[in-house]
């Protein structure tokens, strides 16, 4: 069963997005000039989200992307809520003061963040009051909290990452009287998602992970080749001290069981997660929140299941790992995608097929007629194909598109 | 290859060139290209230099050593013609849509007609005609447009089926063409050898040329030229022409003293073939394609084409090497689009086998139109440049009238919308030349509808109500950088697509404006008129009325807070301005003046004025807001915001005063509105300006008021048969050719420049006049819009042009202005032009080939007139319905 290379373009470019930052005639003043994102469902529904955002009270601009698993609540939750929580730990106390007056006050709010989406991607209308109120408890804390230093980055990322999976955690424990509320707060607790997220302010670069999505500089050599620096550490089994990490944080009597088929507790292929509430509540609490819990929650067999080995939980945090990097001239663009992308593509070649396809649209090879004989007609036909080839290298706009049409082959 | 070519080129243009030009110049043209000695030095001195030999430069040596001036000395930095004239298509088109770029090409083409027989020089002069298709009804609609004003001048010009296209054209593909319009007698040449031609004839008259010498810059001193440094010495000069073509913006920008040549070069793309299987004929007629942006002419056989792409690459914006013309390089990739065009127009050429790609670049000018005249700040620095890829087309004619210019101080024709002082330093930034060039060339081939307007170089000089004026709805149109507005859409309505603008017909805002006039009529309306030009020019004694007497026909020596509307005439007693002077005290006048008249006025006072430290002129453009209140309920606006009167007979018509408006005090209120109709001008200094208007808008809610744009004002004006400088009046048409003989104080008691002209038309009568027309059998809805520029018939006979046209909400008619000659029946000489020649006529104006009647009036309607006539049309109109 085969699709026409139509049916293929429609599906590959569905979910494209294309942001530039404005520029004027040339001269940018945002070291992001913008990005290109997509994705490509493998399961239906598709359980990885992506975000993109600029921060409004504070510089720098924020891009995500966030892997799902057992479901897509707990992305879908995170690529929501997670850039408020970063944007709000970077805010100096004043702005955090004025904000809180403003809702106070009923006065309009001054806006945080300024969103990059595609039309697919949504948001949760009736999670929002819920999800604003845990955040406004959050800036009230650290407003309280006011320790007159400035805002370090590294901190701010930390701190909203594990924030939020603390909140996400606290949603699901309470619970809320409407139902359907309730049984999403039980739903985004129960499923996971890792995050790498990358905050670009001038030539400062943050990037926050958290599981086995991946950040990878592109870098031009001077030659102009291409070569991929990675920005983040996997956190799963391939990554050695991440291993070590868990086995520190257990007793040495669990240790055999900590990693079983290069998964934790034989489960879980991220080390780190948003969500999986089943790898860090105690027994007992996990029991009385399904019993409580609505009745599709106790009908479902995996939140009831209580994973082998379960000992002196929490085996599982949020916290991510957070690199900074100074910006060079040779550091070109940046890839953030989930383990779709490196486990089908080497880092190596990644860099390349961005690398040439940001720079190829310029560089094509100029005709000259010289001294062959060449009529109008050919000419014609062959401007026609290399414009098409241009266009689209295949018609792809978007150099993520461009990158899974490689991925898929 | 590209370079062999040319050289090869270049060669044959060599041997072609006359033999005794070759005698004079041959130790110049030896084999080798490079470090020649210069057998020839430099004179010491000349009366002209001339820079540039492309077809501008040596056109102007010709037409200069014709009217017998001989101490010419002209400078090339490389060779004769090596510039754009050499890559130049060669295409002698006389199918422009401005009149004196369509004089311009028409002199040209009877100008190489006769040029080889005059110098011996093969110039390839072949007469094609030229065929210009119409994809579109709108096309068909503008090249009919030509085609009238090309007929009317005797140039013969036909408009054809697409069938007649075929009979011409075999090559053609016809089945996307609604029309075409045929010119018989435009023409091909071979543009560097025109070059060569104009260059022998001009030293035979004894223009010293100089080959491989390059300009440096130019000395001004005191505001005169007074030489030119070249890399092979110095010039004394008394004139410099720049016809530098692209270079003529550094070069105006390298001396001390800058002038200001705002032009920018963008690559152009033509291609040469092979001559096909069955060579074309060179008599084949040049084809142009404007809706598919290309042209098409016979070349050796085979085929030359280019065209003006939407994508247009600007170059040189940094002001590069001038040697890297020769290294451009084709771009198949950029002229692809190009060649789709060409094979849908001739499908049968596929097999045509390419020669070359020529990239050649050509420079633009922000408004399209050619550059000429002589420098605001320089007297004796002339440009000629920014040809916009018509050089060729007009090469001879410009030269013609440049070289009058010099010689006798003035061209034979009105130039003034080429003219060099059309512009400031604010059209000179780079960044906006590039920017607008970016859309003046594809702009080449494009529709141009009435009202268009350019969206590039936008929001450069505003008035600081900008944003309020804006966010009521105001759409904008630019003068000389200044945004004003058009006409306010009302709220709900704001949906207005602006492509429905874009007609050739009755546009979609004309409910909008009719409303805004209605409400100048009935009730008050504002329009910011801030971008008119402000003069004040004072003295210590009696220097400022004296010399102002000299320059203005109407006598100035008033009671002070009079103001006086009078020309600016030049000797021959025609219009340089038309303006409103107030008298502010016995020694200090204010002078308003049209919006493009900044440089102008303020050149021709600078060069008229005494050179008196004790006489003070000053532009304050830049520090007053205009607000212009129009409409009976004005006078109670601004009393009850001033508690003072302001009743006609407190404050006469023409009158002046400073007085406070709401808190602001000093603000000039003067009776005038530039309209007829009654009201007042406030000039507000700037920092009031948003006071005042705020002020007069909550005040002036109670008298119904309302901003308006210049459209309403328009329409006001040509009702009234107000003519405006610029669009009606220029320096060819005086005071008694337009009924403002009021205007003029011939006994006055002093001298005025162009008064004796001025009497000896008040003694034999005048040429032309002009008249308002009154269309009468054209349907508003159904029929196409006059414009300007529609030829006016007199009893089946051409007597002359419109110059502006409105809608009149009043009269529920079209109203026309414009020339009526009187041309001898059998000679074609001009006659004197009587009230009884305008009174005894029946008159027809010729809108795109149709004709319509129009009823002549030499004399506006009185307001009360204009009420009861119109209560007589409605009975009319009622009548004839049954």
């Amino acid at each position: 069963f085969y699709l026409t290379p139509s049916q293929v373009n429609s599906i590959l470019k569905a979910n494209e997005y294309s942001f530039k930052v404005p520029e004027f005639d040339g001269k940018n003043v945002s070291s992001v000039l913008g990005f290109d994102s997509n994705q490509l469902p493998a399961n239906a529904p598709i359980e990885d989200r992506r975000s993109a955002a600029t921060c409004l009270q504070t510089r720098g601009m924020l891009l995500g992307v966030f892997d799902g698993h057992a479901g897509c609540a707990c992305a879908q939750a995170v690529s929501e809520r997670l850039f408020y929580y970063i944007a709000v730990s970077l805010l100096p106390h004043e702005t955090l003061l004025e904000i809180e007056n403003a809702v106070e006050s009923g006065r309009a709010l001054l806006p945080i963040l300024q969103w990059h989406k595609h039309p697919n991607d949504y948001f949760s209308k009736e999670a929002s009051k819920l999800y604003f109120n845990s955040l406004r408890t959050y800036w009230q804390e650290l407003i309280d909290l006011n320790s007159g230093e400035t805002t370090d980055v590294r901190e701010a990322l930390i701190n909203a990452f594990k924030r939020l999976d603390n909140d996400i955690s606290l949603e699901a424990q309470v619970g809320d009287p409407n139902s359907f509320l309730n049984y999403l707060v039980l739903r985004v607790a129960f499923s996971g998602a890792t995050a790498c997220v990358a905050h670009v302010d001038g030539v400062d670069l943050h990037i926050a992970n958290t599981g086995d999505s991946r950040a990878m500089l592109g870098v031009q050599e001077e030659d102009g080749s291409w070569s991929a620096v990675n920005l983040s550490y996997d956190h799963n089994a391939q990554n050695e001290h991440e291993v070590e990490r868990v086995k520190m944080e257990h007793p040495k009597s669990e240790e055999k069981n900590l990693v079983k088929q290069d998964r934790l507790l034989g489960l879980l292929m991220p080390f780190r997660a948003f969500g999986d509430v089943k790898f860090k509540w105690s027994i007992e609490l996990q029991k009385r929140v399904v019993e409580s819990g609505p009745d599709q929650l106790n009908d479902n067999e995996y939140t009831k299941f209580i994973p082998p080995n379960y000992h002196t939980p929490p085996y599982l945090t949020a916290e991510p790992e957070v690199i900074h990097h100074k910006l060079r001239p040779q550091d070109k663009f940046l890839v953030l995608a989930t383990d779709g992308l490196w486990e089908t593509m080497h880092r190596q070649d990644v860099a390349r097929i961005v690398g040439e396809y940001l720079t190829g649209v310029h560089h094509q090879q100029p005709i000259a007629v010289g001294g062959y004989k060449v009529t109008l007609g050919q000419m014609h036909g062959l401007l026609t194909e290399r414009r098409a080839r241009i266009s689209s290298v295949f018609e792809d706009q978007n150099a993520a598109t461009h990158l899974i049409r490689h991925a898929v082959g | 290859a590209a370079s062999m070519f040319l050289r090869l080129l270049s060669d044959i243009q060599w041997r072609a060139a006359h033999p005794k030009w070759r005698r004079m110049t041959s130790s110049q043209r030896s084999t080798s290209t490079t470090a020649e000695p210069h057998p020839v030095s430099l004179p010491a001195q000349a009366q002209v230099v001339i820079c540039g030999g492309g077809i501008m430069g040596t056109s102007v040596a010709y037409h200069l050593s014709k009217m017998g001036w001989k101490d010419i000395v002209l400078l090339e930095q490389g060779r004769l013609a090596a510039g754009t004239t050499r890559f130049c298509a060669g295409i002698v088109s006389t199918a422009r849509p401005v009149s004196i770029e369509l004089k311009m090409a028409h002199y040209s083409n009877k100008l190489y007609q006769q040029l080889e027989q005059e110098t011996g020089v093969q110039t390839g002069y072949m007469k094609t005609g030229s065929i210009s298709l119409a994809q579109t009804q709108d096309r068909l609609i503008s090249l009919k447009r030509i085609a009238s004003s090309l007929n009317v001048m005797g140039i013969p010009c036909e408009v054809i089926s697409p069938k007649k296209v075929l009979q011409l054209h075999p090559l053609i593909n016809i089945h996307d063409l609604v029309g075409a319009m045929y010119v018989p007698e435009d023409a091909l040449v071979s543009s560097a050898n025109v070059c060569l031609a104009l260059a022998t004839a001009a030293s035979r008259n004894g223009v010293q040329i100089h080959e491989r010498t390059c300009v440096s810059h130019v000395t001004i001193q005191k505001g005169q030229v007074t030489g030119v440094e070249t890399d092979r010495g110095r010039i004394q000069c008394e004139y410099f022409v720049n016809c530098a073509g692209q270079w003529a913006y550094e070069l105006g920008h390298s001396g001390e003293e800058p002038v200001h040549i705002p032009l920018h070069a963008c690559e152009h793309f033509y291609l040469l073939t092979h001559p096909l299987k069955e060579p074309l004929s060179s008599s084949l007629p040049t084809v142009v394609d404007p809706d598919g942006r290309i042209y098409i002419r016979n070349w050796q056989g085979g085929i030359l084409s280019g065209g003006f792409e939407k994508n247009p690459k600007p170059l040189f914006t940094e002001g590069r090497n001038q040697l890297e013309i020769q290294n451009l390089q084709e771009d198949w990739d950029h002229f692809g689009p190009l060649l789709g065009a060409l094979l849908r127009r001739m499908p049968g050429l596929e097999a045509l086998q390419i020669m070359q790609l020529v990239n050649c670049p050509e420079s633009f000018t922000p408004d399209m139109r050619c550059i000429m005249g002589e420098s605001p700040t320089a007297r004796g620095y002339f440009v000629l440049a920014g040809m916009n890829s018509a050089g060729i087309s007009y090469g001879g004619g410009a030269g013609k009238y440049l070289a009058e210019w010099i010689v006798n101080g003035y061209p034979s024709e009105n130039v003034w919308p080429l003219d060099l002082k059309r512009f400031g330093t604010l059209q000179s930034s780079r960044t906006f030349l590039r920017h607008r060039v970016m859309e003046v060339m594809p702009l080449m081939c494009d529709l141009k509808v009435p009202r268009w307007d350019f969206q590039t170089g936008r929001q450069l000089r505003t008035s600081p109500l900008y944003d309020r004026l804006d966010a009521q709805g105001a759409r904008w149109m630019e003068k000389h950088g200044f945004e004003r507005v058009k006409y306010f859409v009302p709220p709900g309505n704001d949906l207005l697509d602006l492509d429905h603008s874009k007609t050739f017909y009755k546009p979609d805002w004309f409910d909008i404006v009719g409303s805004e006039v209605k409400c100048c009529k009935e009730a008050v309306c504002v329009i910011d008129m801030s971008s008119f030009t402000k003069f004040e020019i004072s003295s210590t004694g009696d220097q400022a009325l004296e010399s102002l007497q000299y320059l203005f026909s109407n006598d100035l020596d008033v009671p002070v807070g009079h103001v006086v509307h009078t020309g600016m005439l030049n000797e021959k007693g025609g219009y340089e301005n038309d303006c409103s002077i107030a008298r502010l005290s016995k020694r200090s006048f204010f002078m308003i003046s049209p919006t493009d008249q900044q440089v102008h006025c303020w050149a021709w006072l600078k060069n008229h004025l005494p050179d008196d430290s004790n006489l003070v002129m000053e532009d304050v453009t830049w520090k007053y807001t205009a607000l212009n209140l129009i409409g009976p309920r004005a006078v109670d606006v601004l009393s009850e915001l001033s508690y003072a009167p302001m009743t006609a007979e407190h404050f006469p018509s023409l009158f002046c005063k400073e007085m406070s408006v709401g808190y602001a005090n000093g603000i000039r209120v003067m009776s005038i509105t530039h309209t007829g109709e009654p009201g007042f001008v406030l000039y507000i200094p700037i920092e009031y300006a948003l006071h005042v208007y705020n002020e007069v808008m909550n005040m002036g809610q109670k008298y119904g008021i309302r901003n308006a744009g210049y459209y309403a004002l328009r329409s006001l004006r040509i009702e009234k048969f107000f003519a405006f400088w610029g669009q009606d009046l220029d320096a060819f048409t005086t005071p008694m050719e337009c009924g403002r003989e009021f205007q003029v104080k011939l006994d006055k008691g002093m001298q005025f420049l162009g008064q004796e002209a001025l009497w000896e038309q008040k003694q034999n009568g005048v040429y032309k006049r002009f008249t308002m027309f009154i269309l009468e059998d054209h349907d508003t809805d159904m029929d196409l819009w006059p414009w300007w520029g529609e030829p006016i018939f007199r009893n089946g006979r051409y007597v002359g042009k419109t110059t502006s046209s409105a809608y009149s909400y009043t009269l529920e008619r079209h109203v026309c202005l414009g020339f009526v000659h009187h041309f001898d029946e059998k000679t074609g000489e001009e006659l004197v032009v009587t009230t009884d020649f305008i009174n005894q006529g029946e008159y027809e104006i010729d809108i795109a080939g149709q004709r319509f009647q129009a009823k002549a009036k030499l004399y506006p309607f009185s307001s009360l007139f204009t009420q009861r006539r119109r209560k007589d049309e409605v009975e009319l109109s009622g009548y004839q319905r049954e």
